[in-house]
């Protein structure tokens, strides 16, 4: 049997239900896990030790008193600072909002409060959630515990990285362009970025609106259902959320029929820079899915390489609106030598932001200035009609599409310091399904010869979680990818 | 791009440094980007939202409980007599 800090919810509820473990040893075990290796990772911002024990505490009173609140209940689940919890910082990585403390919480923070979770922690990411690897983080680099010159990706990189060494169970991170899947697959866990409108924005600072949906990061397919149909639902709070009926992912699991599916390949992500050991592990995903029943069509998907300018132009564009609020006027860093109402704001941007929110900032700015705005930005947001298309025509024949998760393994730290596009590059499985609004998941699928994981995207039709959980939980239980763990 | 330009549209103050640095990473980048002018959109809608929900309106939006002064008051920079203080704006 595995340690308790590497086991998965779903055992963990039996142990906490056959009253074999309370929630507070539980806690205990993941803050000495935490103290004794995130030295070496650096996946936390911020943990109050206090605060845990006591929400492990109240629900083990719960418990006892039968009135626990579901499966979740007592279930430690780790947050991407970027998702307000009243009364804990919300720093987003940022020096700009080193000293703030959210006094609110989140749309899906509330829904995990009303099941019982405890919430443990503030997890790194790169600043605002810009970036790839994590390094952006104004405070410290995650490593990756598979191999600690190596980056967890990013920038829910702290959510990747704490679930796959160890230091949490589950966690929170958020999808705007990959975020969520790319360091799932560098940490072998699962991510799963939902429909866009599932989850609530609510309490989510926003990077680019259109974009941006919450995701989680677990060991197990099980897993990922079960906290998504805690967290997914309806908030008027955010009027871009979907007003439809409650999810049950879970029973979607359990009652898998096996029917056959039709699973397209698109050539295009399969393309030049393809590493070859990442495409041996799809190459044996897809051999495992025709041996078991199941359909491979070649499809494409033509406008897809199309799909990184086009979300760097969208997504800086939001960007530039949405980070115009951090003015150094009501809750951000405030530049002491600020002494004019508008060098206010220019000088606490330039000391509160770093290098890759300036750029994206700036970037923005420029397709939205005059002049440019139609051949820049309004003509991104066409091509994104057309990526849309690709993928609606592309689900009237297959049900799933399967690819990498990412081109590589996790590269090492500071790769790619000195030239950002090659970065941007590397999101190019990811960041279609995000412009295209759809589902999809990170599925552990095998390791390269020098021990790194490697991930497999499912990508969805627009609400079809439950098919792509199931196809992954067939894959899941028929392997052991997700069993296995770095040692640290 | 007129990197001067567009930095006080954006209003942050960068160092010549900077300016160099970043000016020279978004010429190539927009190089690069240079890309999407060579497709064809003629009557293609643009995509502002992958699922566009609209008339969003707000049910029994009854007055509730908001955020309390004092806390938004300690969250700023510098604040008097329950306001907001700022350096002086008008001469």
């Amino acid at each position: 049997m595995q340690p308790i800090y590497y086991r998965s919810i779903t055992e963990i509820r039996q142990a906490l239900d056959a009253g074999k473990l309370t929630s507070r040893q539980l806690m205990d075990v993941l803050i000495d896990r935490s103290e004794a290796v995130d030295d070496r990772i650096g996946a936390f911002l911020h943990r109050d030790f206090v605060d845990a024990r006591a929400q492990a505490d109240a629900a083990d009173a719960r418990r006892k008193s039968g009135k626990s609140l579901g499966p979740l209940d007592g279930i430690p689940v780790a947050i991407k600072d970027v998702l307000a919890v009243k009364g804990q910082p919300l720093t987003c990585a940022s020096r700009m909002l080193e000293d703030f403390i959210s006094p609110y919480d989140a749309g899906c923070i509330s829904r995990l409060k009303a099941q019982g979770c405890i919430l443990w922690g503030r997890l790194n990411m790169d600043e605002f959630a810009m970036g790839s690897a994590t390094e952006n983080s104004a405070f410290q680099k995650t490593r990756n515990p598979w191999d600690t010159d190596r980056t967890p990706g990013g920038s829910s990189g702290g959510s990747a990285a704490a679930v796959a060494a160890g230091e949490a169970i589950a966690a929170l991170g958020t999808d705007t362009g990959g975020s969520v899947r790319q360091p799932a697959a560098f940490c072998g866990i699962v991510g799963v970025k939902p429909t866009y409108g599932r989850i609530s924005r609510h309490g989510l600072v926003a990077y680019a609106s259109s974009l941006d949906q919450v995701g989680t990061c677990t060991r197990t397919i099980a897993d990922a259902a079960l906290l998504l149909d805690a967290i997914c639902g309806h908030d008027a709070l955010d009027s871009t959320s979907l007003d439809l009926p409650k999810t049950d992912f879970v029973a979607a699991l359990r009652e898998d029929q096996q029917q056959p599916r039709k699973i397209g390949i698109a050539r295009e992500f399969f393309g030049a820079g393809l590493d070859p050991e990442v495409k041996a592990c799809m190459d044996a995903a897809i051999r495992f899915y025709k041996s078991h029943g199941c359909e491979i069509l070649d499809i494409s998907l033509p406008n897809v390489s199309l799909a990184v300018p086009v979300y760097y132009l969208i997504a800086t564009a939001e960007a530039s609106s949405n980070l115009a609020r951090f003015d150094g006027v009501r809750y951000t860093h405030r530049s002491e030598s600020a002494n004019d109402a508008i060098n206010l704001f220019s000088k606490s941007r330039a000391e509160g932001f770093g290098a890759e929110v300036k750029r994206r900032i700036l970037l923005g700015t420029f397709v939205l200035s005059t002049g440019y705005y139609d051949a820049y930005y309004l003509r991104a947001q066409k091509i994104r009609t057309l990526i849309r298309q690709d993928f609606e025509q592309a689900f009237r024949k297959v049900d799933a599409i399967l690819s990498p998760a990412a081109p590589t393994p996790a590269f090492p730290i500071g790769a790619h310091k000195e030239d950002p596009l090659a970065l941007y590059l590397s999101d190019l499985h990811t960041i279609p399904v995000n412009l295209a609004g759809l589902p999809a998941l990170s599925l552990p699928c095998g390791f390269t010869d020098s021990g790194l994981p490697v991930g497999m995207q499912l990508i969805g039709k627009a609400l079809g979680e439950a098919g792509i959980l199931q196809l992954a939980q067939r894959f899941e239980s028929a392997h052991d990818f997700n069993r296995q763990t770095p040692s640290l | 791009m007129d990197i001067d330009h567009i930095a006080r549209l954006a209003r942050i103050d960068l160092t010549d440094a900077e300016k160099a640095q970043f000016g020279a990473q978004l010429d190539s980048i927009l190089d690069y980007f240079e890309r999407i002018q060579q497709v064809d959109v003629a009557g293609i809608e643009p995509t502002a939202h992958a699922f566009a929900v609209e008339n969003v309106w707000r049910t029994g939006d009854e007055p509730g409980d908001t955020l309390p002064v004092a806390t938004l008051r300690t969250m700023a920079p510098a604040e008097r007599d329950n306001q907001v203080v700022v350096p002086k704006v008008v001469e």
